[in-house]
C-alpha cells in the first residue's frame, strides 16, 4: 500500500519538494496537502510585480488547479493545521478535518513580524506576505490617499515602489540610517535613496515609530521624536519569523526555527520540515534559493535517496524594483585584514564595490549595472586567485583578456559552471545543455525545462543572452508563440491572415502561408478548420477529417474506445416522454450506464460505435437532437425554476434560458461555451462561474461573462445590466460572436477576455450599439449553416463508412 | 504453414476510406486500422495505441502520422513507432495496391493473432 504523506502548507518550497519527488517516485505516496491559504502554489517572490501592475494572479500561479488533479494530490485550500497528534500520527485542521499520516512535512513557511506598537492592530495595517495583502493594498490604492510603508529593506521597498505605481503618496520609514543596510553597503544604500526619491517616494532614516493613529481606522503615525505622517494605509515590512507554533505545541524541538538535521529530519523521525519555518545548523533563511535546495534533499529522502545532505551557501540578493539594478553577495563589512575595489560613475549612476581578503573575493556590492553580478559571484564562491586579473577586474568579466566584449560575448565568456538562476541554483552548463539537446528555442521553454529565470525573473537577460551565445541567429527573443511546429505564425496572425488573404480552405492556407510541414498536425489543424468555419460561413466546407473524433462522430469517446450519447435537454426541462425513450433506449442497446451530468441533461455511455446510428434514429424519434456534449461549441444553458415556480423568482429564468440555448445551438466556437440563467440573486444555475451568465433581477437582466469553474476556479465579471429579455438576447448573441472572431482555438472565454481587456469587452459589447449589432447580425447569418441536427443527418446516412468496419477477415477460412 | 501466411488478403478498395481517414478490419480477436493518407499512401496498424490501447483509426491522420485520439500520442504510419519524446510501437502489417484494391500481409496476420491474448471462455 501506498504510504501517505501529508504536508503542512502550501508555499514555495513544498510545492518544489513535490515536482522533485514526482519526477523520481511518482507513485510512492498518496500526497495530502493542507494549506492555510485558500489558494493554490504560487511564485510569492512575484508578489511586487502583481502590487505594481507588471502582472496578475494568474501570471504567478506555479501549479494551477489541474496540476493537483494531475498527479493526484488532495490539497485542503484554507484549512489551517490546528493540532499534530504525534502519537496517533494525524493532523486536525481548524475545520475538525483529521487525516493520518505515516511522514509529515512541516512547511509552515514564516510569519510577518508586527511591531508591537500601539495601534498595530487598527484596521488599514497590513503586513505584506500574501496574495491577500496584496489585493488590500490594492483597495487601499483605489483611494490614492497617502501610504506609509515601515521598513526600507527588500520587501519595504518592493511594497512602496508598488504603491507609488498604483498611484499613492508613499513615505518609507527606516529604522537604520541606510537603507537595505543588512545588502548594501551605505554609498549604495545612498544611491538607492537618490533614485527612490527621485521616483516621488519620501524617505525618513532613523525614523522609531511610536504608535499607529486613528480611531475606527489608520489615519497616521508618530514618531518617537512628535512627528506625525497622515497616511490611511500602513504596511510593516520589518521581518520575518519563522512560523514554528505548531512544531512547539507538538513537542518538536525547536529554537529560531524548527529544529533540523541536514537531512531534514525534525526531532521526530517521522516529520521532515522544509521551507522557511526550518532551523538548520544555527541558520535560518528567508530567500528561496536556500529553501529549494532544502527541497530537493527532502525529495531525496522521500524516495529513499539517504545520501543527500543540505549544505550552507549564500545567495545573492535582487531588488526586484523596475528600472533598479542591485546586486549583492557576501559579506562587505569593513575590516583591517579586506581591502577593497570601488568603481563610481557618478553621471551614469553606477557604483561597484568588490571585498577581497587574501586575493580573494569575498563580498560584492553592485549598482546601477548588475550583468557582472553572477561573474563576480562565480569567483567568489570558488575562491579564485584574482591577482592576475586585480588591475581589471572590477570592469567585470567583459574587460578580461583585452579588448572589451558585448553582452552576449560576456555571458559566452563565462565558465559552464557559473549560476545563472539564483533562485534555482541552476548553472550555465545545464541551460546550455538543455537549449542543444531539447532544441528550446524560446524563453518560455528554457524555464519550463531547466526552472531558469522562472522565480525571480531579474536573471531573464542573462539567460536571454545565454540563448543567443547558444542559438545565434536563431533567437529572437520578442517571437510570439507559434501555433504549433508547422509553422511560426500566431493564432492572431493567422486569424488575421485568413481575413487580409481570403483564405477559404486548409491547403490553401498552408500553401500560402508556407506550412513546414506537409498536411500540418493534430494541434492546427482543428484550429485552422474552427477559423475557416468561423470567418466563411455559407462558403467554406468543413474539413472532417480535421476535426477531433468526437467532433468527427458527434459523441463522446470513452477509454474503451466506446462512446456517450448526451442529448439536448432545452434548458435543463424535459418530460415523461422524452425519459421513456431513454429508458427504451437503453434497455433496447443495453446501454451500460446513465448519468445525471453536472449540465442538467442525462448522458448515455458505453455505446458502441455501431449502434450510435440506431441509437440516434431512437431518440430523434421522440424529438431529441444532439447535445453537443463533444464540441467546441454551445453546451449547455442551466436554468433554474425561476417565477414558474420559484417564490424568490423574478423573471423567467427557464423561458429565458431555453430560448438562448435554442437561438445559439449548434454554433462552433475557439472553446466550449456553458451559459446559465438564474431566477434571482441566490444564483441557483450557478450563472457566476460560466462562460456566460445571467442574474435576473426586479428591474431587469444583470449579464455576466468569462467565468471558469473547471481546470481554473474564476467568478464572472459583469458585463452590464440591461431590462429587456430582448436586449439580453443581443447582448449576450454579441458577446459570443466577438468570441467566436477573436478567440484563439481552445480558450475559454475567461482567457480571451483577460487577454483583450474586460473593459474592452464591455466598450463595444455595451457601449457601442452598432458595434454589438453588427456582432448579433454575424451571428445570425453563420446559425443559418450551423443549425442543423448532426445526429439526424447521420441516422440520414451521412458519413456512413465512419459507423461500420471495412471488412471482416475470417482468418480460419482464410486459412484454408 | 498455414495457407494465410503466404497470401495477400484483399480488405476493401482505397476509396472505401476518406483521405487523411482510417476504417477497421476485423480478423477474429484482431482491429487492424487501415489507413489512408493525402497522397494516397495505404498502411495497415493495429487499432491499438501502445499507450493505453487507444484506437489509433479514430485519430487524426496528418503527414505520415495519426495522433491517438486518447492521450495525443503521434504514432507513425510506416513503422507503428511513436513519434517525440514518447516510446512504444505499435504493430504494423504490409499492404499492397493493386488496381484501387488494398491488399493486408496474410503472414502479418497470422502472426499478431499468434501473439492475441487468448480469452478463456467462462
Ligand atoms: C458528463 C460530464 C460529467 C458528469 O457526469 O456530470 C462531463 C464529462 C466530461 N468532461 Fe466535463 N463534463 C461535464 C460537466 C463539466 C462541468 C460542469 C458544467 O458544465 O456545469 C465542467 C466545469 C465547467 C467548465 O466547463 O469549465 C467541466 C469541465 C471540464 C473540463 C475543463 C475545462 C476547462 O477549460 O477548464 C474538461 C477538459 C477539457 O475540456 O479540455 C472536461 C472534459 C470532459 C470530457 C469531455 C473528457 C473527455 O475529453 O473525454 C468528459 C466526457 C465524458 C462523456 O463522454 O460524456 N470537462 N465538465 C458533464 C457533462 C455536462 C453536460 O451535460 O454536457
Ligand atoms: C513580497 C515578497 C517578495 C519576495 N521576494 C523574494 C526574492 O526576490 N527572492 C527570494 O529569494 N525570496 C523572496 N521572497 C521570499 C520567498 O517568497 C520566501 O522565502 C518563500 O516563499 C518561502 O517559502 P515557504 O514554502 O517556506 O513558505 P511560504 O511560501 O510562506 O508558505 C507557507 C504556507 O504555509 C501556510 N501555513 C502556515 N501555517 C499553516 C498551518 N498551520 N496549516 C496550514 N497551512 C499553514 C501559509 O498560509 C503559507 O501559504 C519574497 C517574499 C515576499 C513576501
Ligand atoms: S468526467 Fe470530467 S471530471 Fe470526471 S474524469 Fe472525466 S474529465 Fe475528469
Ligand atoms: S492510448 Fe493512445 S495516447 Fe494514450
Amino acid at each position: 500500500m501506498k504510504q501517505k504523506l501529508v504536508i503542512i502548507g502550501n508555499g514555495m518550497a513544498p510545492g518544489r519538494m513535490l515536482e522533485h519527488l514526482f519526477e523520481v517516485a511518482p507513485d510512492a505516496y498518496d500526497v495530502t496537502i493542507f494549506n492555510a491559504e485558500p489558494r493554490v502554489n504560487y511564485d510569492r517572490i512575484m508578489l511586487s510585480p502583481v502590487l505594481s501592475g507588471c502582472k496578475t494572479f494568474d501570471d504567478i500561479v506555479i501549479h494551477g488547479d489541474g496540476w493537483y488533479v494531475e498527479h493526484g494530490v488532495m490539497l485542503y485550500k484554507g484549512h489551517r493545521i490546528a493540532a499534530i497528534d504525534r502519537a496517533a500520527k494525524t493532523v486536525t485542521s481548524e475545520h475538525g478535518e483529521t487525516v493520518p499520516y505515516d511522514k509529515l512535512v512541516i512547511a509552515t513557511g514564516s510569519n510577518p513580524f508586527i511591531i508591537p506598537v500601539p495601534g498595530h492592530d487598527l484596521p488599514g495595517v497590513l503586513s505584506y506576505r500574501d496574495l491577500d495583502d496584496v489585493e488590500a493594498m490594492l483597495l487601499a490604492a483605489q483611494s490614492r490617499e497617502k501610504a506609509v510603508v515601515i521598513g526600507g529593506g527588500l520587501l519595504g521597498l518592493e511594497a512602496a515602489a508598488g504603491l507609488k505605481e498604483r498611484g499613492m503618496d508613499v513615505t518609507v520609514l527606516h529604522l537604520m540610517p541606510t537603507l537595505m543596510e543588512r545588502q548594501l553597503d551605505p554609498s549604495a544604500g545612498h544611491l538607492l535613496r537618490h533614485e527612490l526619491e527621485s521616483r516621488g517616494i519620501d524617505i525618513v532614516t532613523e525614523a522609531r515609530s511610536a504608535r499607529i493613529l486613528g480611531d475606527a481606522k489608520v489615519t497616521g503615525v508618530e514618531l518617537k521624536d512628535g512627528t506625525v505622517i497622515d497616511a490611511s494605509l500602513i504596511v510593516m515590512a520589518v521581518g520575518i519569523r519563522p512560523n514554528i507554533a505548531l512544531a512547539q505545541d507538538a513537542g518538536l524541538e525547536v529554537d529560531r526555527g524548527i529544529v533540523c538535521s541536514p537531512t531534514m529530519a525534525t526531532s521526530d523521525p517521522d516529520i521532515f520540515a522544509v521551507g522557511e519555518c526550518v532551523e538548520v545548523d544555527g541558520r535560518v533563511y528567508g530567500l528561496v534559493a536556500p529553501l529549494y535546495e532544502m527541497a530537493r534533499v527532502l525529495a531525496g529522502h522521500l524516495s529513499g535517496n539517504p545520501s543527500q545532505r543540505f549544505i550552507h551557501a549564500e545567495t545573492p540578493t535582487r531588488l526586484k524594483v523596475t528600472g533598479i539594478d542591485l546586486y549583492s553577495a557576501g559579506d562587505f563589512a569593513e575590516g583591517d585584514d579586506r581591502e577593497e575595489i570601488v568603481l563610481r560613475d557618478a553621471a551614469a549612476g553606477i557604483y561597484k564595490r568588490l571585498i577581497l581578503k587574501d586575493n580573494r573575493i569575498i563580498g560584492v556590492v553592485l549598482y546601477g549595472e548588475t550583468a557582472d553580478g553572477s561573474w563576480f559571484y562565480d569567483l567568489m564562491k570558488k575562491g579564485t586567485d584574482i591577482s592576475e586579473m586585480r588591475d581589471t577586474l572590477i570592469f567585470g568579466s567583459a574587460y578580461q583578456g583585452g579588448a572589451p566584449l558585448d553582452p552576449t560575448a560576456a555571458v559566452a565568456a563565462l565558465p559552464l559552471d557559473a549560476e545563472i538562476c539564483g533562485c534555482n541554483g541552476v548553472c550555465k552548463g545545464t541551460i546550455v545543455e538543455a537549449i542543444t539537446s531539447k532544441g528550446l528555442t524560446s524563453l518560455d521553454e528554457v524555464r519550463a525545462h531547466t526552472k531558469a529565470s522562472a522565480s525571480c525573473g531579474t536573471c531573464t537577460g542573462l539567460v536571454e543572452g545565454l540563448m543567443a551565445a547558444t542559438l545565434g541567429d536563431a533567437f529572437n527573443p520578442n517571437a510570439v508563440k507559434p501555433i504549433c511546429a508547422c509553422t511560426d505564425l500566431s493564432h492572431n496572425d493567422v486569424r488575421r491572415l485568413i481575413r487580409a488573404k481570403e483564405l477559404k480552405s486548409i491547403p490553401a492556407l498552408m500553401q500560402a502561408l508556407e506550412w513546414k510541414s506537409s498536411g500540418g498536425c493534430a494541434k492546427c489543424r482543428p484550429a485552422l478548420n474552427y477559423y475557416l468555419v468561423c470567418d466563411w460561413p455559407g462558403e467554406y466546407a468543413d474539413d472532417y477529417q480535421s476535426r477531433f473524433i468526437n467532433e468527427r462522430v458527434h459523441a463522446n469517446i470513452q477509454k474503451d474506445g466506446t462512446y456517450s450519447v448526451v442529448p439536448r435537454m432545452w434548458g435543463g426541462q424535459t418530460t415523461a416522454d422524452e425519459l421513456r425513450a431513454i429508458a427504451d433506449c437503453v434497455d433496447k442497446f443495453g446501454i451500460p450506464t446513465v448519468k445525471v451530468t453536472g449540465g442538467q441533461r442525462i448522458d448515455m455511455l458505453g455505446i458502441r460505435k455501431e449502434d450510435l446510428p440506431a441509437v440516434w434514429a431512437d431518440l430523434g424519434r421522440a424529438g431529441f437532437v444532439s447535445g453537443h456534449a463533444y464540441a467546441k461549441g454551445l453546451r449547455t444553458v442551466k436554468t433554474c425554476v425561476g417565477t414558474d415556480w420559484c417564490r424568490f423568482g423574478t423573471q423567467d429564468s427557464t423561458g429565458f434560458g431555453v430560448r438562448i440555448e435554442k437561438f445559439m445551438w449548434g454554433s462552433w466556437t475557439p472553446a466550449k461555451v456553458k451559459m446559465a440563467v438564474s431566477g434571482c440573486p441566490r444564483n441557483c444555475s450557478e450563472a457566476t462561474c460560466k462562460d456566460v451568465g445571467v442574474i435576473c433581477v426586479d428591474s431587469g437582466y444583470e449579464i455576466h461573462f468569462a467565468g471558469a469553474a473547471g481546470l481554473d476556479i474564476k467568478g464572472t465579471e459583469v458585463l452590464g445590466h440591461v431590462k429587456t429579455e430582448d436586449e439580453a438576447l443581443e447582448h449576450i448573441v454579441a458577446l459570443v460572436q466577438m468570441y467566436r472572431e477573436q478567440g484563439h482555438y481552445l480558450e475559454r472565454i475567461y482567457k480571451w477576455a483577460r487577454r483583450i481587456g474586460y473593459d474592452e469587452v464591455r466598450r463595444q459589447i455595451m457601449d457601442d450599439a452598432s458595434a454589438r449589432k453588427a456582432y448579433f447580425a454575424r451571428f445570425v447569418f453563420s446559425q443559418k449553416f450551423a443549425q442543423v441536427d448532426p445526429w439526424s443527418e447521420r441516422v440520414s446516412g451521412k458519413d456512413k463508412h465512419e459507423f461500420k468496419p471495412m471488412a471482416t477477415i475470417d482468418t480460419l477460412q482464410a486459412a484454408e | 504453414m498455414n495457407a494465410i501466411e503466404t497470401k495477400w488478403i484483399a480488405v476493401g478498395s482505397i476509396t472505401d476510406i476518406p483521405r487523411e481517414g482510417a476504417r477497421c478490419v476485423e480478423a477474429g480477436a484482431l482491429r487492424i486500422a487501415i489507413f489512408r493518407t493525402v497522397d494516397d499512401d495505404v498502411y495497415a496498424i493495429e487499432d491499438r495505441c501502445p499507450h493505453k490501447g487507444g484506437p489509433l483509426s479514430q485519430g487524426i491522420v496528418h503527414g505520415g502520422c495519426v495522433t491517438c485520439p486518447l492521450h495525443n500520442m503521434v504514432i507513425a504510419l510506416e513503422s507503428g513507432e511513436a513519434q517525440g519524446a514518447d516510446e512504444g510501437r505499435a504493430t504494423v502489417f504490409r499492404t499492397r495496391q493493386r488496381d484501387g484494391l488494398i491488399f493486408v500481409s496474410g503472414a502479418d496476420i497470422a502472426s499478431a493473432e499468434a501473439r492475441q491474448p487468448v480469452s478463456t471462455a467462462a
